[in-house]
């Protein structure tokens, strides 16, 4: 852990506070049906003809039902809009690579995991998506997910903020005016920044680079219609060696085993077909090129993190310089951030906001510290081998970020629920990877996705308030208003769906033989590789201990339905929490009420949230990372 | 009834619209000024020889073995510095199939650049990268190949060092991230007699 490490985290947090207020207050604008932008003179008109395209009346609220109804026919239509593009591919235009289209399984997955936010991707960018793919079906939803979080985050704060009123804001204004007057600006910005560092933003097809040494690989011969040529080979059994004697050879005390023909009944050697291999001369560097820029901007700011390249943040065009790895990371927090400033403005009550932003704080940097630390200290099996002691972990890590910045990157995503990655997190350590999947299943409300991380945070501040209210034998209150059974079995419902999800589909996978064909490594690293799977499905992040092998139907399908589950079954009594809050009459303090803001409310809070995510997932982290800690410190491997 | 088929109705029309605009116009518009204002970085930071022909970007690596040349670290992109099919390994910690490849790694750096069997070796040299494509290696491993080169190139060591020093990328702001040797462009520069590689426009 060295200095460095230390200044750029100082440089990091110090940023993230600085941009917290500008983005609260601009949000305080966008969020306002009539609020009033320096963006307004271009952007007043298309506001106005989108209105009138879609025959919205902007000056109309919803009350939760209407809300909900807009957010899901929204949701729909989008879903079925991508999983169209992608079964249609090859009959699009800009597809300079010919690829052909998706599978029906894995169109579904990748159309629910974007309409989600999730962005948790089953496929390879390169070799599977048009240029049209993935910059109209998949960036369509990199704007608009983030923006309907954005519009659910707001309908819950005017529940809370709003008194004796049944509407929470309307859906089709909250989108529009998110997308044009935020995350469009924003993003034009963003992008063109990104592309100075480095990154394509091109519609040429791949470029052929020659290389300066060839080499050969080996592939499977054809013949001249393309079909592979085989060739007719004995089949063999392991089997013990034998010496004169004819007794098993044995070594140490274990046989010798080689290698002999396997016989069928008749004693007849058994043959089977086997592919010819040949050596082909690999002279050139296939580039990847395309219109990568604009959405790796989005796939940011809103949280969404699907890569253009397998490799997501990690390939060098799509992360050139640790400069844009740094504003990568600083956009990931941007809004999410904004939004507690937001929610303090709205309820009138700042310091609220900034008690909910530290407790956010102190749980981001527990967690970026452990993971620095345990890959700093790296691995020591390896390190018995000859491996530099001081260079940590680098397995999966580029070397212009580091130890540190990959640490960071890997704490923030899964903080959000981002889910690009500039390193590999299924190489973390034990202890390393621990943190990134933890984060994810404490339901990323620190700082958390674009709007997500608010109101999966304001579902904990509920059950925080409910249990002070317990400790001292009072009806609970938040920011005036009675907390009663309703609110407390929707805050209960939102929490359960996301435990009983992750640890129902992990436990399914873990038993099933679908679900242990796809692993890539074994032992407790593999339970951890379904578990983190499960987790970001359904913490809608996208980021993945990217060894499982998941585009297999099986996978993709269950999911593509935790996906679903875990973004609409927690938004649904989110809603309905706004709707009944917004109707309640806003009592005085008293001297009773517990106060939301300060050190006893942060500590409160931390408590809430670190139970209730001890208590869900603990066991399963048990089995999985926990104990490869201590098989790490053995040596023993799988 | 008639409430829902009017969200419907708005909801075919607002994705139609908004994909016009997000998908449409902005990166049209990103497009326009990014080759406009840096065409060099839209277009992949291509380097050119002095024949037009393309030998590889910037910001990607390429596999090299000859001992005159700098090696890059392990890659895990398809067959290896493929370029479009980028990846790591994926292993994780306690995977016997990644200690198996360390160790065989750790033998050959040794072997190569005639290193004790006591000497630590840089993890980047044994470590596959995320993307398989990383540009860069650590300054120390770049260092320890640095006689190696020189004796098949013929050069002395300080002529050598020099051009690692050129060609490694200091922290942005000197605090932002850590150094890297450029793998590629070092050793071009090395067969084009300390010519730096010429970038395409």
């Amino acid at each position: 852990m060295q200095t460095s490490g230390w200044l750029q985290l100082g440089l990091f947090v110090l940023a993230l506070a600085a941009i917290t207020k500008p983005v609260g207050l601009y949000l305080m604008r966008v969020l306002d049906a009539n609020g009033r932008t320096w963006l307004d003179p271009v952007l007043r008109p298309l506001e106005r003809l989108t209105y009138c395209l879609m025959g919205v009346d902007s000056s109309k609220e919803h009350d939760w039902k209407q809300y909900t109804l807009a957010m899901l026919a929204f949701s729909l239509v989008g879903c079925l809009f991508t999983y169209a593009i992608l079964r249609l591919q090859h009959l699009l235009p800009l597809n300079p690579q010919g690829f052909g289209p998706l599978s029906p399984d894995l169109a579904f997955n990748t159309a629910a995991s974007f309409t989600t936010n999730t962005n948790w991707q089953s496929y390879v960018g390169e070799t599977t998506m048009s240029y049209l793919s993935q910059m109209v079906g998949l960036a369509f939803h990199n704007f608009v997910s983030a923006a309907t979080g954005i519009a659910i985050a707001a309908a819950l704060v005017r529940g809370l903020a709003r008194h004796s009123v049944r509407t929470i804001g309307n859906f089709w204004v909250d989108l529009v005016r998110v997308t044009y007057y935020l995350l469009l600006p924003v993003c034009l910005v963003f992008a063109l920044v990104l592309v100075s560092q480095g990154m394509i933003q091109n519609f040429k097809p791949y470029t052929k680079a020659r290389l300066t040494e060839s080499f050969n690989i080996q592939v499977a011969k054809t013949d001249d219609k393309g079909q592979p040529v085989t060739t007719n080979v004995a089949v063999t059994v392991q089997a013990p060696k034998l010496d004169e004697n004819g007794q098993p050879m044995m070594v140490s005390g274990a046989a010798v085993m080689v290698d002999v023909p396997k016989l069928d009944e008749k004693g007849q050697p058994v043959m089977t077909n086997m592919p010819v291999m040949v050596d082909r001369k690999v002279d050139e560097q296939t580039i990847v090129q395309g219109p990568m820029a604009s959405q790796v901007a989005i796939k940011m700011l809103g949280t969404n993190g699907g890569g253009y390249a397998n490799a997501n943040a990690a390939h060098p065009f799509e992360n050139p310089t640790p400069l844009s790895n740094f504003l990568q990371m600083l956009s990931i927090f941007a809004i999410g951030s904004g939004l507690t400033y937001y929610l303090g403005r709205m309820t009138k009550n700042q310091a609220h906001g900034w008690s909910v932003w530290t407790a956010m704080m102190v749980l981001f940097l527990g967690g970026t510290l452990l993971c620095w630390w345990a890959e700093a200290k790296g691995n020591p099996v390896h390190q018995q081998l000859g491996v530099a002691v001081a260079d940590g972990n680098m397995e999966g890590k580029e070397v212009r970020f580091g130890i540190f910045n990959s640490a960071l990157f890997a704490a923030v995503t899964t903080d959000a629920s981002c889910g690009a990655v500039n390193s590999m997190h299924d190489s973390f350590t034990a202890l390393g990877g621990f943190v990134p999947l933890f984060n994810i299943q404490l339901g990323e409300i620190i700082v958390g996705g674009v709007g997500a991380g608010l109101y999966g945070m304001l579902v904990f501040v509920v059950l925080a308030v409910f249990i002070a209210g317990l400790m001292v034998g009072r009806t609970p209150e938040y920011l005036g208003k009675k907390i009663q059974s309703y609110e407390v079995k929707m805050a209960m419902l939102a929490l359960l769906v996301l435990a009983v999800s992750i640890l129902g589909f992990s436990a399914w996978a873990s038993v099933s033989k679908c679900g242990l064909a796809g692993l890539n490594n074994a032992g407790p690293h593999g339970l951890s590789e379904m578990l983190y799977a499960y987790s970001s499905a359904n913490g809608n992040n996208g980021s993945a201990f990217a060894g499982l092998n998941a585009n297999t139907p099986w996978y993709n399908t269950t999911i593509g339905l935790a996906m679903l589950i875990g973004r609409f079954l927690m938004i649904v009594p989110i809603l309905a929490m706004a709707g009944s809050l917004a109707q309640k009459k806003i009592a005085p303090p008293s001297a009773g009420t517990f106060p939301v803001a300060g050190g006893t409310f942060v500590v409160l809070l931390l408590g809430t949230v670190l139970l209730v995510g001890a208590l869900n997932f603990l066991p399963a982290l048990t089995l999985g990372p926990i104990v490869e800690h201590f098989l790490t410190l053995q040596g023993k491997l799988f | 009834m008639k409430e829902l088929l009017s969200h419907f109705r708005s909801a075919v029309m607002s994705t139609l619209v908004l994909a016009a605009v997000c998908c449409g116009l902005y990166p049209l518009i990103v497009f326009g000024i990014a080759q406009a204002a840096f065409r060099e970085q839209a277009n992949g930071s291509l380097i050119v020889d002095k024949n037009g022909t393309v030998r590889g970007s910037t910001l990607l690596g390429q596999g090299f073995t000859a001992d005159k040349y700098f090696h890059p670290r392990p890659s895990a992109a398809g067959n290896g510095y493929d370029a479009a099919n980028s990846g790591g390994s994926n292993f994780g910690p306690t995977s016997q199939k990644l200690y198996d490849a360390i160790k065989d790694r750790i033998a050959a750096c040794r072997k190569e650049n005639g290193l004790k069997d006591t000497d630590a070796i840089p993890a980047d040299a044994v470590t596959a990268s995320g993307s398989g494509l990383d540009p860069h290696i650590s300054v120390r491993n770049a260092e320890l190949q640095v006689p190696r080169v020189a004796r098949a190139r013929s050069l002395s060591e300080k002529r050598i060092l020099d051009m690692v020093a050129r060609f490694t990328d200091k922290p942005d702001f000197n605090i932002l991230g850590d150094p890297g040797v450029n793998v590629l462009e070092l050793n071009l520069a090395l067969d084009s007699n300390g010519a730096a590689s010429v970038r395409r426009p």
